[in-house]
């Protein structure tokens, strides 16, 4: 980012889009804005995210989870590698950024390394916390009973304000690692790595639409998105009490599910457990008839 | 040689020279008073304003009790002994104490199981058959299943620190209304809660008798209090700031009311709704039992039940058959008396109720579906729907979007897989669905792309305290049942 | 009403799948129904003429066929105005005498026949089984069917041998025994059904009596199903009998509940339902005794023949 007079190359600058079903729109609003760090310089002109913006992602995001809940677990568990390896291989990027939204050094390269260390661990997740969320069930009939996780389907995100890419990967990865897709309104202040990241995924072999990322002012968006039909559960991380209230009552529209991961520290292992996944998965309960013969007790 | 398939239109003559004589349950092995307090603090209490009304039979519409009205102080004051309660035992019982006490309740509800189908009957209208082999038992069952969780709960949440929630506010729906007070108050109280609940206005009577066996069971007062009223008493359970839990069973506008309501607060909520499920009879299904699973499905307690198989979808190629069966075999339902013992379908629960079921009966036929009804006589008394069937109903009526809650079935034919499975997603309920179909790749199809809670293969209506239950999207959140229904009472560190 | 039409003969291989849980529930919910005063005492009594009083030993001689005939015609003498069973059942050798014993009571007499109770004999000895029975006066045939051909998949014999006994039936009712303690699954009996009721049988029974299991309600409830669907298709009413092990009065009104809900009033009569049994009758006789005097009965009161 910085430049100065002095430079015999000219600085290429970067443009911050959003992120829509694996392609990097401008808002289609035209708007814009500028945040700042701490020492009042200006990072970017970052996409403020309508809500038509917000539509369109959620629209795309549900076309993508049937095919994104319908790959093999193992496969979901690969792709977020890749990502962990892409996120490596641009570490000094990411490790700019954060310094440019007022990270120290120390606490960026600490941030960049955990986010990729919490997308491997949501890799290794992937094809195995059905395991550990699932049950067979004693019933007492003649049947097998059978409870499995299902993704909800699309998720909603406000990610978190502070920590902006590991919270950001921490909300995001068990929601796909369970095989949901997603939208999420990045951070306010602090967009740069989100939009960055969103480079990632499209190196990722994520197929598109699977994760959304969107820029701009939360409160013009959360509003919108709780009251969304098709929108199935809305994880918001922050303690601002009428932002929840608010998100409450509407998601009552459709009873979405609302998650709140507001006293989560996102730099330590408890922000990381197979409960985050299950957090987003539906538990669905099957029944069969067992046919039993001879000693099995059958009447025949 | 000809060839000439005959129509299907030969039926089957039930007449009724063959009527099986009246074969009732006593009804005086049932004590019931005539007036009933609040249970509140291990004690029955009169409500504060001295409000009271009646609860009625609605197979005979005669009154078969008074029942206290709580109001908001009533409310507070069961709120707070659930409170102290809490504090002052049940948080520091041990968790093996606690199962015992849940396992006492189970057995005395199964030395009493009798008397408790026969109330439910009275006051619910439910064929006494289904109370005494379902309700009742089932109920037991559940305290039974529950119990044993109590001192296990670190093995159902590995890596994690179970604490209890705190109070739980429960309000619970006519349709099943002892087995549904077990439902909320056996994992509650497994899981280190205490629990103030309310039961329907409609049938508050098999859920004050357990207050008894609570009583009886020396459960330590206030752990469990048992207050009766309506609506508002309902609202001010919702709204009461010292409670940390809501769980409902019941409508999902009434669900959508209470998230509402309990938006902003650290309430944790499980909400159980209502459904619209689509029941699925493939041609190579084994077609008898299927017709039977459908006949469970929308006609089990007079269709007064959530995962109701309401909509039938049947693959044109045997439409046909599928059909004349349904109709032969909705002439051996015999519908009335709930408490004799051969009855089938029951009494409407309330005279509300019927007249909600009725005004679909109209708007199914307005909208072009054609209705056919059993033809079986109805008691002059009391709150009685014939068994119905609706062909041509196309995906956009109302009778096959709305939830009815009673013996009302919408058909509807379907050719492919894809378009069945498109179907039935294509409501904003998911609570359950049922799939028959010899062949098991399908099934599993099936049941992983069927957007609901609980998916009965081969099967319908079928519940187990061990097996969760519960909805996606508008048919609520959370889980009852299982280990999954633990969640619901629990917070983890 | 349809003799004149063609019955289409099905695909055995395809015939209707039976869930074994689902079919199991169903009996059992019948067993539900709770019959009390005039519709017991009338299930009984009905249940009473259903009866196909049966001696099949190999130490029948015609001095036990005697008495048994008498036993037919005179259940319980003490008891006027009860009903006679339907019909005497015995082996071949034995026709005659019952025929002789039972004059014209009106109590048919039926024969089993083609090599029972195995079945393992040649078709032509068979046949001859049958003729032999049919000479002797027999109303009424019962016939196994050849469960090795059917459990190896050869279906179009075990089709074949039961349409030529019919035709050596002449005008003999014939009863075609599926033996469905040997078939193995509910599939296996619909299946056998279907291709007895398609070749001709005017019946179908479940057992031979020396079997276990013989005669169950879940198995006998497949097997009204399959008489359900052949109704449906063809309008052709067939007749059915559950056989062995139905000695008691509360079980032989559970199945009477069964016929009248899966198949209605039209089958509730002898000409289209029997017991096949030995020991019901008299069960019945004192469960008939009790109701009209209100005093649990012993056996010693009632005849064993």
């Amino acid at each position: 980012m910085a430049t100065s007079v002095n430079t015999e190359r000219l600085e290429v600058l970067k443009t911050y889009k959003i992120y829509i079903g694996g392609q990097f729109p401008r808002t289609e609003s035209g708007r814009y804005y500028v945040p700042l760090n701490k020492s009042g310089k200006k990072l970017g002109n970052l996409c403020l995210s309508s809500r038509k913006d917000l539509r369109d992602a959620i629209e795309i995001a549900r076309n993508a989870q049937g095919s994104w809940s319908a790959r093999a677990p193992f496969n979901r568990g690969q792709i977020l590698y890749r990502m962990a390896e892409m996120l490596e291989g641009r570490k000094a990027q990411f490790i700019e950024e954060l310094i440019a939204q007022d990270a120290t050094r120390q606490q960026a390269t600490r941030e960049v390394n955990e986010s990729i260390d919490r997308l491997i661990y949501y890799a290794g997740w992937a094809d195995k916390y059905q395991q550990v969320i699932s049950s067979v069930n004693a019933v007492s009939s003649a049947h097998f009973n059978f409870s499995i996780g299902e993704p909800m389907g699309v998720v909603g995100i406000i990610a978190p304000q502070s920590n902006s890419l590991l919270g950001l990967i921490s909300v995001m990865a068990p929601v796909i690692a369970g095989g949901n897709t997603c939208v999420i309104v990045a951070s306010y202040q602090k967009p740069l790595c989100s939009v960055t990241f969103a480079e990632v995924l499209n190196a990722s072999d994520l197929p598109g639409g699977v994760v959304n990322i969107l820029t701009g002012k939360p409160e013009e968006l959360i509003s919108w998105m709780a009251d969304h039909l098709d929108v199935n559960a809305i994880i918001y991380c922050e303690k601002n009490q009428p932002t929840i209230q608010l998100i409450q009552e509407k998601a009552a529209g459709n009873l979405k599910r609302v998650l709140l991961y507001d006293a989560i520290n996102w730099n330590t292992n408890e922000a990381q457990s197979p409960y985050y996944i299950q957090d987003t998965q539906e538990i669905k309960t099957t029944w069969h008839p067992i046919e039993k013969t001879g000693s099995g007790g059958s009447k025949y | 040689m000809a060839v000439k398939k005959s129509n299907n239109t030969l039926k089957l003559q039930f007449d009724t020279s063959r009527q099986y004589a009246p074969a009732p349950e006593s009804a005086s092995i049932a004590s019931i008073k005539s007036r009933y307090e609040l249970f509140i603090n291990g004690a029955f209490v009169a409500p504060t304003e001295k409000k009271y009304f009646n609860t009625i039979n609605p197979a005979t519409e005669s009154v078969l009790s008074s029942v206290a009205e709580a109001g908001k102080k009533d409310v507070d004051k069961a709120v707070v002994s659930a409170r102290t309660a809490l504090n002052k035992y049940w948080k520091k019982m041990p968790g093996k104490e606690r199962a015992k006490y849940i396992f006492r309740i189970a057995r005395m509800i199964q030395e009493r199981a009798r008397e408790f189908a026969v109330i439910e009957t009275l006051d619910g209208g439910k064929p006494i058959r289904e109370s005494r082999d379902f309700d009742v038992p089932t109920a037991a069952n559940h305290f039974f299943y529950y119990a044993g969780w109590a001192d296990k709960l670190e093995y159902a949440f590995p890596n994690r620190k179970v604490q209890a929630l705190g109070v739980a506010g429960q309000i619970i729906p006519w349709n099943f209304p002892l087995l549904m007070a077990a439902w909320k108050i056996a994992p509650a109280l497994a899981t280190g809660n205490t629990v103030v609940l309310k039961p329907a206005e409609s049938t508050p009577l098999t859920a004050l008798k357990l207050a008894e066996i609570i009583q009886e069971a020396d459960l330590p007062p206030g752990v469990v209090n048992i207050i009766t009223g309506a609506g508002s008493t309902g609202a001010a359970i919702v709204q009461h700031p010292d409670i940390n839990k809501i769980a409902f069973t019941g409508s999902t506008d009434v669900g959508k009311i209470i998230q509402r309501a309990i938006a902003g607060s650290s309430k944790k909520a499980t909400l159980e709704l209502g459904g619209k499920a689509a029941n699925i009879i493939f041609e190579d299904a084994p077609l008898d039992q299927a017709v039977e699973g459908v006949i469970n499905g929308i006609f089990f307690n007079q269709g007064h039940v959530c995962c109701a198989g309401s909509r039938l979808y049947v693959q044109e190629s045997v439409y046909k058959i599928v059909l004349q069966k349904l109709k032969d075999r909705l002439e051996t339902l015999i519908v009335g008396d709930p408490m004799d013992k051969n009855t089938d379908i029951g009494a409407i629960n309330s005279k509300q109720q019927l007249e909600t079921i009725q005004k679909y009966l109209q708007i199914g036929q307005k909208e072009g579906a054609e209705m056919y009804q059993s033809s079986c006589a109805l008691p002059k008394k009391g709150f009685f729907c014939r068994p119905t069937l609706f062909t041509n109903v196309a995906q956009s009526s109302r009778i096959a979007q709305e939830e009815i809650f009673g013996p009302v079935l919408a058909i509807q034919t379907f050719r492919t897989e894809e378009e069945v499975i498109e179907k039935a997603n294509n409501t904003p309920f998911g609570l359950s669905a049922g799939v028959w179909t010899d062949k098991g790749s399908k099934i599993f199809n099936m049941t992983s792309q069927l957007k609901a809670g609980v998916v009965w293969a081969n099967t319908y209506n079928k519940f187990d305290p061990a097996s969760p239950f519960g909805g996606y999207k508008e048919s609520g959140f959370g889980r009852e049942g299982g280990l999954h229904g633990l969640s619901a009472y629990v917070h983890l560190i | 009403m349809v003799s004149n039409q063609t019955i289409v003969i099905p695909d055995f291989r395809q015939t209707p799948r039976v869930d074994q849980v689902g079919i199991e529930e169903r009996a059992a919910r019948i067993t539900k129904r709770s019959l009390k005063k005039e519709t017991k005492l009338n299930g009984l009594l009905l249940a009473l003429n259903m009866i196909d009083l049966t001696t099949l030993e190999g130490k029948d001689t015609q001095g036990k066929v005697k008495q048994l005939c008498y036993k037919a015609m005179h259940l319980h003498d003490s008891y006027p105005g009860l009903p006679t069973v339907a019909a005497v059942c015995v082996y071949p050798s034995m026709v005659k005498t019952a025929k002789t014993a039972l004059g014209n009571s009106g109590i048919k007499v039926a024969a089993v026949a083609t090599a029972f109770p195995s079945g393992q004999a040649p078709r032509d000895v068979k046949i001859r089984d049958t003729k032999f029975a049919v000479q002797e006066g027999a109303d009424e045939i019962d016939m196994v069917i050849s469960r090795g051909k059917f459990l190896e998949g050869e279906y179009h014999f075990v089709f074949d041998e039961i349409a030529s006994i019919k035709e050596a039936c002449g005008n003999a009712r014939l009863k075609v025994i599926l033996e469905t303690g040997e078939l193995g699954s509910y599939d296996k009996v619909r299946r056998a059904s279907d291709i007895a009721m398609y070749a001709g049988a005017d019946f179908i029974k479940t057992s031979t009596g020396k079997i276990s299991p013989a005669a169950t309600l879940p198995v006998t409830l497949v097997m009204l199903e399959a008489i359900r669907d052949f109704y449906y298709q063809t309008g052709k009413m067939i007749a059915m009998k559950p056989a062995g092990g139905i000695s008691r009065s509360k079980l032989a009104l559970h199945y009477l509940v069964m016929v009248k809900e899966i198949l209605g009033d039209a089958w509730m009569n002898n000409e289209w339902f029997r017991f096949g049994a030995s020991s019901l009758a008299n069960d019945l006789l004192m469960q008939i005794v009790k109701e009209k005097t209100g005093v649990y009965q012993s056996k010693d009161y009632f005849s064993i023949d």
